[in-house]
């Protein structure tokens, strides 16, 4: 390892180029020296960091207490009615399992691609699935009637022989998002086990009994490696499908039926693509946050943040292309139901929605365009938030705009959501952000092992009398 | 399309398959059969506010349509409950086969075994599936009136009609011990039987001499929403409008 330093370190200034050496993090630090910068922050808690919690942990429990109260008196105080059966809890699942596929598109398919400053942020992006998943699958139990017979969902024998129904889309649904959850919280700890272990063997106390019951007894060894890069291999390959099947399964919940508005072939890959825009804008965002809040700008460098924006814009280029496929598709149909839910977009009740979704999510893709606009953190947070807006608002017209139209002109409806269906939405905002910033105070944000095998790939080699730049191939 | 119904191998697995035939030219709009039907059905009473939001418990309603502008208004009128579909899209959605259909062709709801994610009610192109948004209200005096053959729903599952399956049951019931055939006529829904112009005739579709087959086959039959493919076993006839 230090004969690969110093090669960087003879090198250095000479023949890699300085945007290659950012998001490699080529540096001439000591292994030692890279874990404590990413040790280091980890213990350090100010009185903001402590607000925040405190403040989040409130609005979680006030969440709780709202949920609380709806199982108590009923379904009706959430605001929903009929015919709009489906509000803001599907609405926000959506939302919530379309910020999860970020996390595998950047850790899975970056590394596959052997994208090399993916490195540095794909623990972050992991985690985000994880904890994104964990607040969608709050939703199916929020969302059902009689929660406490949920579990009427699991296929269990009994001596009824009832069982579900498999023809049903909740059923695959529930099937999808348990596997993806696993997968991806398996894919997560994985290839935290180096990191553990490199924090057990640097902290002393709680935190060096809680690492090493979590390492599992990670020595580093030769076999042990070996294991685990292929594991790596193998989940990163085997989660793509589940990745794609989630979401695509996802918008069969409403593609399958013939409620106008939900009713189109296009919905599958309109959702995945928009699930991968809102969620690599949701790691951008979150990405800026936690360099400025653990002063990680060691790690995670402009350099990191520029790629991310051209991610969202790449994927917000997709995503426009689709959901405009979809609009013409409705418009050239021409059915009398699908132009009023139109009429109501553009020009009627819904249009301030309409127009917030296409500002919020076109204007980022255009300033996003620019290298210094995606350089800037502040900037990119806005942009990359502003994104989360209108995708938010994108599955709300979609969830509960079309529902208030159907068939029927005498069941057209209308939709107020009220103190407690916001209240719940807001917990698993709560929820996700708390428990995202209680995770990068206790487990290694930067997958530091990965950084320095990152290093390592990078050198130069004497031949004859020239200095060439190699790249070695590791894994 | 009553050829359709009974190609179908589910309406063919029993000697039944009920149906309806609402004839609009009779109809006046005087709900009388939505005030049957909740006092046969045990239908929760919302409430003003409630109903003002969407939120009505009637498991059959008259959708009323106005056409024309003042003074030349015309009114139509038009029963829509439960479509008691043959291709039914709310079955194939519940996740815990909740709602059933039966051999006899109606779409069954088992409340007990509801856990109420509505999205039955989210796929049915009628939007006639209620849900029990709170616990079922019943002001004074209507809980003195409940009907002992059906249920009372709890709050967080799904209802709807049910071509009152209690009166058929216990029609049917009553023909077996007295040795005999289900005739004709005979099973009176109670929407059916409270109709003072006799606008709603309820019977079996599968014998072709009933009186509902017989208006099946009018050349004013046509079935709402016929275009879905849901092959509805209510069968409407086209009727002329009122004029107000």
């Amino acid at each position: 390892m230090s004969d690969s330093v110093s090669r960087i370190k003879k090198s250095d200034g000479i023949i890699i180029p300085e945007d290659v050496r950012d998001q490699l993090l080529l540096t001439t630090l000591s292994d030692d020296e890279l874990n404590q910068k990413m040790l280091g922050p980890m213990q350090k808690t100010g009185p903001m960091f402590w607000t925040a919690v405190v403040v989040l942990a409130a609005i979680f429990a006030w969440g709780l207490y709202a949920w609380g109260y709806q199982i108590y008196w009923g379904f009706g105080v959430s605001g929903i009615n009929r015919p709009v059966y489906w509000g803001m809890y599907i609405t926000t699942f959506v939302f919530w399992v379309g910020i999860s596929h970020a996390g595998t598109m950047i850790s899975a398919v970056l590394r596959i691609f052997k994208a090399d400053w993916r490195r540095p942020i794909t623990r972050g992006a992991e985690a985000m699935t994880a904890f994104a998943l964990m607040m969608a699958g709050l939703f199916p139990l929020i969302h059902v009637g009689r929660v406490w017979k949920v579990y009427w969902m699991i296929p269990y024998p009994n001596n009824r022989h009832l069982w579900p129904n498999f023809q049903s889309p909740l059923m695959w649904d529930m099937i999808a998002i348990t596997t993806y959850l696993v997968g991806s919280s398996l894919y997560l700890y994985l290839a935290l086990l180096p990191d553990l272990g490199m924090a057990r063997d640097n902290s002393t106390g709680w935190r060096y009994k809680l690492y090493r019951i979590l390492a599992l007894g990670w020595r580093g060894t030769e076999p042990g490696w070996h294991k685990l890069e292929t594991a790596l291999g193998i989940f990163a390959i085997v989660i793509i499908p589940v990745f794609l099947s989630v979401h695509s399964i996802v918008s069969w919940d409403f593609a399958v039926t013939s409620q106008p508005g939900w009713h189109s072939t296009i919905y599958p890959l309109l959702f995945i693509i928009g699930a991968i825009f809102s969620g690599l804008s949701a790691l951008g965002s979150i990405l800026v946050v936690v360099r400025w809040g653990m002063k990680l700008d060691f790690f995670l460098r402009k350099e990191h943040l520029d790629n991310v924006g051209k991610l969202v814009m790449v994927a917000g280029l997709f995503w426009l292309y689709i959901w405009f496929a979809s609009l013409i598709v409705n418009w050239y149909g021409n059915m009398p139901v699908i132009r009023e839910l139109m009429h109501d977009e553009f020009s009627g009740e819904m249009a301030p929605f309409f127009y917030t979704m296409m500002i919020a999510n076109v204007v980022p893709i255009i300033l996003l365009m620019f290298r210094r606009v995606r350089r800037s953190p502040i900037l990119l947070l806005i942009l990359t938030l502003s994104v989360n807006v209108g995708m938010y608002v994108e599955r709300f017209l979609l969830v509960s705009g079309s529902l208030l139209r159907n068939y029927l002109p005498f069941n057209w409806g209308q939709f107020r959501p009220t103190w407690v269906s916001l209240s719940i939405v807001a917990m698993t905002f709560a929820g996700f952000i708390l428990f995202y910033m209680l995770f990068t105070r206790l487990i290694p944000y930067v997958p530091v092992w990965e950084v320095k095998q990152g290093r390592l790939r990078y050198g130069t080699r004497l031949v004859g009398r020239v200095q060439v730049p190699t790249i070695t191939q590791v894994d | 399309m009553t050829t359709r119904l009974s190609d179908n191998p589910t309406t063919r697995l029993s000697d039944h398959r009920w149906g309806m035939a609402i004839d609009l030219d009779k109809c006046t709009g005087c709900q009388a059969c939505v005030v049957s039907c909740h006092a046969e059905n045990n239908v929760p009473i919302v409430g003003e506010e409630e109903a003002a939001y969407g939120r009505t418990a009637h498991w059959l309603r008259i959708e009323r349509y106005w056409e024309g502008e003042y003074p030349n208004v015309k009114a139509k009128f038009m029963p829509v409950m439960c479509q008691q579909c043959t291709e039914a899209p709310c079955e194939a959605v519940c996740p815990v086969y909740a709602t059933y259909h039966s051999d006899e062709g109606l779409n069954g709801q088992i409340y007990n075994r509801c856990i109420g994610t509505r999205f039955c009610g989210s796929a049915c192109p009628y939007k006639q599936r209620m849900y029990n948004w709170f616990d079922p209200v019943f002001p004074e005096p209507l809980e003195q009136q409940l009907n002992p053959d059906v249920t009372v729903r709890s709050r967080g599952i799904m209802e709807k009609c049910t071509f009152c399956v209690q009166r058929i049951r216990r029609v049917k019931e009553d023909a077996k011990a007295e040795g005999r055939e289900v005739t004709d006529g005979e099973i009176q829904p109670a929407c059916a039987q409270s109709c003072p112009t006799n606008a709603i005739v309820f019977g079996d579709l599968n014998d072709p001499e009933s009186r509902v087959s017989q208006m099946a086959r009018s050349s004013r039959a046509f079935r709402l929403l016929e275009n879905l493919g849901t092959e509805p076993g209510v069968v409407y006839l086209k009727g002329g409008e009122t004029r107000v």
